[in-house]
């Protein structure tokens, strides 16, 4: 383990090679390699490259319409890329189903929350456990023994992940229908359930959208906490600055589907193609130059 | 879901969660006692409330009923299976399938072919524990072949494609192969099912093996839906996307209810087909399926116990309290009564409502009867104390099928009139439009039951879709909105 | 092969019948997305009062109008009358539930196509209602095109549907409600908040199109002599089929479709057999929409993740 810093959120030099602890110039646990999508004739994602290694959190940015969600809907599998591969651990997802893709251990939560709203919240945490679980319905009728040993598993695992949490997620909750739980408690929960699918890499798309300051320096603990106690590595799709700045080993920046910038967050964060992609272009600059 | 695990520190506390899920849980109740009575049922168990109402459903016979109710049970509990049935399909999968009568169809046409005299010299008379099981596995495999090119239809393609192949099996055994299938004149002589070395040729023995039969699926259905398979039905009911990316093989899960569903309905059709001896391609067809349909979203799509609640109530209304008129009468003037008092508040506007009512009706009669005898010689349709009550309150003319249509007519738009005004007008309306009702039932619908009882399906499921529609059991779905 | 184009006269015939109905229907699914089930029945209550209508003027023996007049107010009160009725149904049945999931407004159709049958059950009986077309308007009074005979009422039917047709072609495509119409198709909330009053279009929409099934209903009653009360059913089926085939929600779709179904309908009837006609129908529709679900000429329906 290199000697890095103290504070869990504390961003890691982005030089560093990834965390394996085999040593070895780490096989990146995600693998984009020159990704394209188009949508009749608008191009979402154009050679795109881009790496995740184990026990990383990598943070993507990006004004919207960059690209960043479709870059999460093309590696679960909800997308067919045109060209290009997605590899995770070396072997390549192309043609696979989302529900195997999530099986083979990628776990991702939603820009627009996409809870079983009228389900409870273990229930929903549960739910995720399906693909990992191997009991036929008649074994389950007949409450047969394997299918009892892993319904408690299953509980025992749901249950663990929702210790994770906290207070925010403690006992008393977990027969209540999501429906009931404030903002910032379901998109916990949508963490938790993509946790049961016992994940190597966490997609986190825009996990701290609407939340408020307090609620925010959270989540980004939360993030490096899921990396250093979860074993997870991490991408998240975030705009607020605060939660890249504060957990990100590694931050990319992506405009109209192409990676503009790639390093550590100040220096991305001063990138010039990246301020422009936020800011848009100096009008005097221009002038000056012309 | 019990939200009383644990109480709040000191009274509700804004920003709280369970303060908000506890209020939101209470509307969900039916209002006043009714509410009460669900709360109290709600701590009960599930498991010693499907032991009573099995073991009452059991006793019902006990208590004398006579050869008509008993076929009321038993349509009624061939319905109360259906409808559970197809509660895993549409109430857990969320998967509108408007074909499901074709596999009640199939499972009572395979164990017709089976067990009759009609395929070959002699007939195919396998005993009950083939047959049954065969036409089972034959539905099941049946649910793949519908299910599984159906499987990237969404929502409304789904039921459009569901519902002509409902259609097209009763074409098909309308037309193809009559020598077979028989044609429009169907399959008769079906041999008795056999349960354990004896054959069941009575209906007593029929209503008894239809509430085991009821009481043993829902108990299946009740272990599956606390286990994985469940779950997995009803996230890719909530979000087939979510549901995809959590592991689910969303494809495979639809087929399985399909499966489920088909074979259910199967398994009825087979009981059905040997009960009635008979059976004919007008028997699975659409009105059928409606009623089916209603007894689900009456009772609550989505919950076992509902469904089957509420086709046995639908069904026991359907049947059995429209064939006498004066039961009928009983039945209506009944319904009217309970809406009142269930939703009248305060209690000083419904005894207001109720004295107006009396009052006019009696007022009417009067008028009517002075302008001209004619007007009321007839009388109301019941006997017994209730025609007694009613006879110098209702106006029913001698010849009244004209005048009746148009007071169907204005009854209807009176109606809709009452749900969109205010508190006050409603009030006032109330009294004129149940005078004209039991105007209405007296001269037209008591007159045509077997129209009225298909009218009354029509209302209760464009009343249920829009006052209540999580049933009369169920518990509020929400959704998301996209 | 004069058979043949008789067969084909024929067919394109109940076929414009077929597209009149599908295009109320696929109007309304485009507008509200809902499968309206009980369009069928508008279309019975169509016939009904072109019934009726002959009725007051005297019976088909006896008009006391000249036949251009009665057919015209025939046309005009149907079209009017059921549109009414459409507009009254959306109101109060639909209107509610216009944001609630979308198994609610579907249940909440059937229940009402079921609540039309049974109420014109009950108001006008079970015993079919003739038309008696042939005495008011006979059939030597039509055209002959080689050994291919028209009558006057097939001619009516084309015409006026044709008419119908390109007016809501036009309507549809130059017009400001039109305009409205394909707004509000497109994306509701957007032309809600562009200003398009959202209610009122909707409820144009619905009138038109039950009014376009209406006079459907009337045609119907022309050409096929009778009216019962449950031929609402069998019409709702086939207006969803032609309009499934043809593409659900688009308008020439459910030309295109109803036209196709109304000659292989006719020419499986008359090669073939009258009895597996109903047989073909489902069998056809149930292909088309496992293998191209959004029909003929619709557009495939793309979700947002």
């Amino acid at each position: 383990m290199t000697a890095e810093s103290e504070r869990p959120g504390q961003a890691r030099d982005p030089a560093q090679p990834g965390h394996g602890d085999s040593g070895r110039a780490a096989e990146s646990v995600l693998n984009l390699d020159r990704l394209s999508l188009s949508f009749g004739g608008l191009r979402a994602l154009s050679e795109l490259d881009l790496r995740v290694d184990d026990r990383e959190i990598v943070s993507l940015i990006g004004p919207n319409g960059a690209g960043k969600t479709t870059v999460f809907n093309v590696i679960t599998g909800v997308y067919q890329p045109n060209s290009g591969d997605v590899l995770f651990a070396g072997r390549t997802l192309a043609g696979q189903p989302p529900h195997r893709i999530a099986r083979l251990g990628i776990g991702r939560t939603f820009q627009t929350l996409r809870l079983f709203l009228n389900m409870s919240v273990i229930e929903n945490v549960m739910a995720a456990t399906y693909g990992n679980t191997k009991a036929m319905p008649w074994e389950s009728v007949l409450r047969l023994p394997r299918a009892r040993r892993e319904e408690r598993e299953v509980r025992a695992l749901a249950e663990d992940v929702l210790s994770f949490f906290g207070q925010r997620l403690a006992g008393y909750r977990w027969d209540q229908p999501a429906y009931s739980l404030s903002y910032a408690n379901r998109r916990r929960l949508e963490i938790a359930r993509a946790l049961a699918t016992r994940p190597r890499l966490l997609l986190l798309d825009e996990p701290a959208a609407g939340m408020n300051p307090a609620e925010t320096h959270e989540i980004t603990e939360l993030i490096a906490r899921l990396r250093d106690e979860r074993d997870v590595a991490v991408l998240v799709i975030e705009h607020d600055m605060h939660v890249v700045s504060g957990c990100s080993d590694r931050v990319i920046a992506l405009d109209h589907g192409v990676k503009i910038a790639e390093g550590g967050f100040d220096a991305v964060a001063s990138h010039p193609a990246v301020v422009e992609a936020y800011m848009g272009r100096d009008p005097e600059a221009l002038s000056d130059a012309g | 879901m019990s939200l009383d695990s644990q109480p709040p520190a000191a009274g509700p506390q804004v920003g709280a969660d369970e303060w908000v899920a506890r209020q939101a849980h209470r509307r969900e109740y039916l209002p006043s006692w009714l509410g009460t009575g669900q709360r109290w049922l709600e701590r009960v168990g599930w498991w010693p409330k499907l032991l009573v109402v099995g073991l009452a459903g059991a006793a019902l016979p006990l208590l004398g009923l006579g050869g008509f109710q008993l076929q009321v049970g038993i349509d009624a509990l061939v319905i109360a299976l259906l409808a559970v049935g197809l509660n895993i399909v549409v109430g857990w999968a969320g998967l509108l399938d408007l074909g499901y009568v074709a596999f009640f169809g199939f499972g009572a046409y395979g164990f017709a072919l089976l067990s009759s005299s009609q395929i070959g010299p002699n007939g195919i008379h396998l005993p009950t524990y083939l047959s049954v099981p065969i036409v089972m596995i034959g539905a099941a495999v049946l649910g793949l072949l519908v299910g599984w090119p159906s499987r990237r239809l969404i929502g409304d393609y789904l039921a459009i494609v569901t519902l002509f192949f409902g259609e097209a099996f009763v074409e098909f055994t309308n037309n193809v192969a009559p020598s077979v299938l028989g044609g429009p004149n169907g399959i008769v002589g079906i041999d008795p099912i056999s349960v354990f070395g004896r054959q069941i040729t009575t209906n007593a023995g029929y209503y008894y093996l239809l509430v085991v039969v009821l009481v043993l699926t829902m108990a299946v259905l009740r272990l599956l839906d606390t286990s994985r398979t469940g779950r997995a039905w009803r996230a890719v009911r909530e979000d087939p996307l979510a549901a995809a990316s959590m592991t689910i093989p969303v494809n495979r899960v639809k087929l399985m209810a399909f499966m489920f569903g088909a074979v259910v309905a199967a398994l009825t059709g087979t009981i059905f087909a040997a009960q009635q001896i008979s059976v004919f391609p007008t028997d699975f067809d659409t009105p059928i399926l409606i009623l089916i349909y209603a007894g689900l979203i009456l009772g609550g799509a989505g919950s076992i116990a509902g469904a089957a609640a509420g086709a046995l109530v639908l069904m026991v209304i359907y049947d059995g309290l429209l064939r006498s008129p004066t039961d009928s009468g009983y039945l209506f003037y009944g319904l009217i009564l309970l809406t009142l008092v269930v939703k009248l508040r305060p209690w000083r506007r419904l005894a207001v409502v109720l004295a107006a009512t009396v009052a006019l009706g009696f007022a009417a009669h009067a008028v009517a009867g002075a302008i001209s005898a004619r007007a009321v010689a007839g009388g109301p349709h019941s006997t017994g104390w209730l025609a007694a009550a009613l006879r110098d309150w209702v106006v029913v003319p001698a010849n009244a099928q004209v005048l009746g249509n148009w007071g169907y007519v204005l009854l209807v738009c009176l109606l809709i009139a009452l749900v969109q005004v205010g508190r006050r007008w409603r009030t006032i309306l109330l009294p004129p439009t149940i005078c004209l009702a039991s105007f209405v039932w007296e001269t037209r619908l008591a007159v045509e039951p077997a129209i009225t009882r298909q009218l009354m399906i029509g209302a209760i499921l464009i009343v249920m879709m829009n006052a209540r529609p999580q049933g009369l059991l169920g518990s509020r779905r929400v959704e998301a909105i996209t | 092969m004069a058979f043949f184009f008789q067969e084909l006269v024929n067919g394109i015939t109940t076929g414009a019948l077929y597209a009149l109905v599908a295009l109320g229907f696929t109007m309304v699914y485009g507008v509200l997305k809902l499968l309206n089930f009980a369009h069928g029945d508008l279309y019975m209550i169509g016939a009904y009062i072109g019934f009726f209508v002959i009725q007051w003027f005297g019976g088909p023996n006896a008009l006391t109008i000249p036949v251009p007049l009665l057919l015209v107010i025939m046309f005009v009160l149907a079209a009017g009358l059921v549109g009414g009725l459409g507009v009254a149904i959306e109101r109060f049945a639909y209107r509610p539930l216009r944001d609630a999931p979308r198994i609610a407004p579907l249940i909440t159709a059937i229940g009402i196509s079921f609540f039309l049958e049974n109420s014109a059950l009950l108001l006008f009986g079970a015993q079919p209602r003739i038309y008696n077309t042939p005495q008011f308007i006979s059939f030597s009074s039509g055209i002959q095109i080689g050994s291919v005979s028209i009558d006057a009422v097939q001619i009516l039917v084309l015409v006026l549907g044709l008419v119908l047709m390109v007016g809501l072609r036009l309507l549809v495509n130059r017009t400001k409600v039109g305009r409205q119409m394909r707004a509000v198709a497109a994306d509701r909330e957007a032309a809600e908040m562009l200003g398009i009053n959202v209610n009122f279009t909707i409820a144009a929409t619905f009138f038109i199109g039950s009014a376009l099934a209406g006079v459907a209903g009337v045609m119907g009653g022309l050409l096929f002599n009778q009216v019962t009360a449950t031929i609402g059913f069998i019409a709702g089926l086939k207006a969803f089929t032609a309009a499934v085939v043809g593409g659900i929600g688009s308008i020439p779709g459910a030309v295109l479709g109803g036209l196709l179904l109304g000659v292989a309908e006719s020419f499986i009837t008359g090669y073939i057999s009258s009895t597996f006609t109903n047989l073909f129908v489902f069998a056809l529709l149930i292909a088309v929409m496992l293998v191209r679900p959004s029909g003929l000429l619709g557009r495939a329906q793309l979700q947002k993740v």
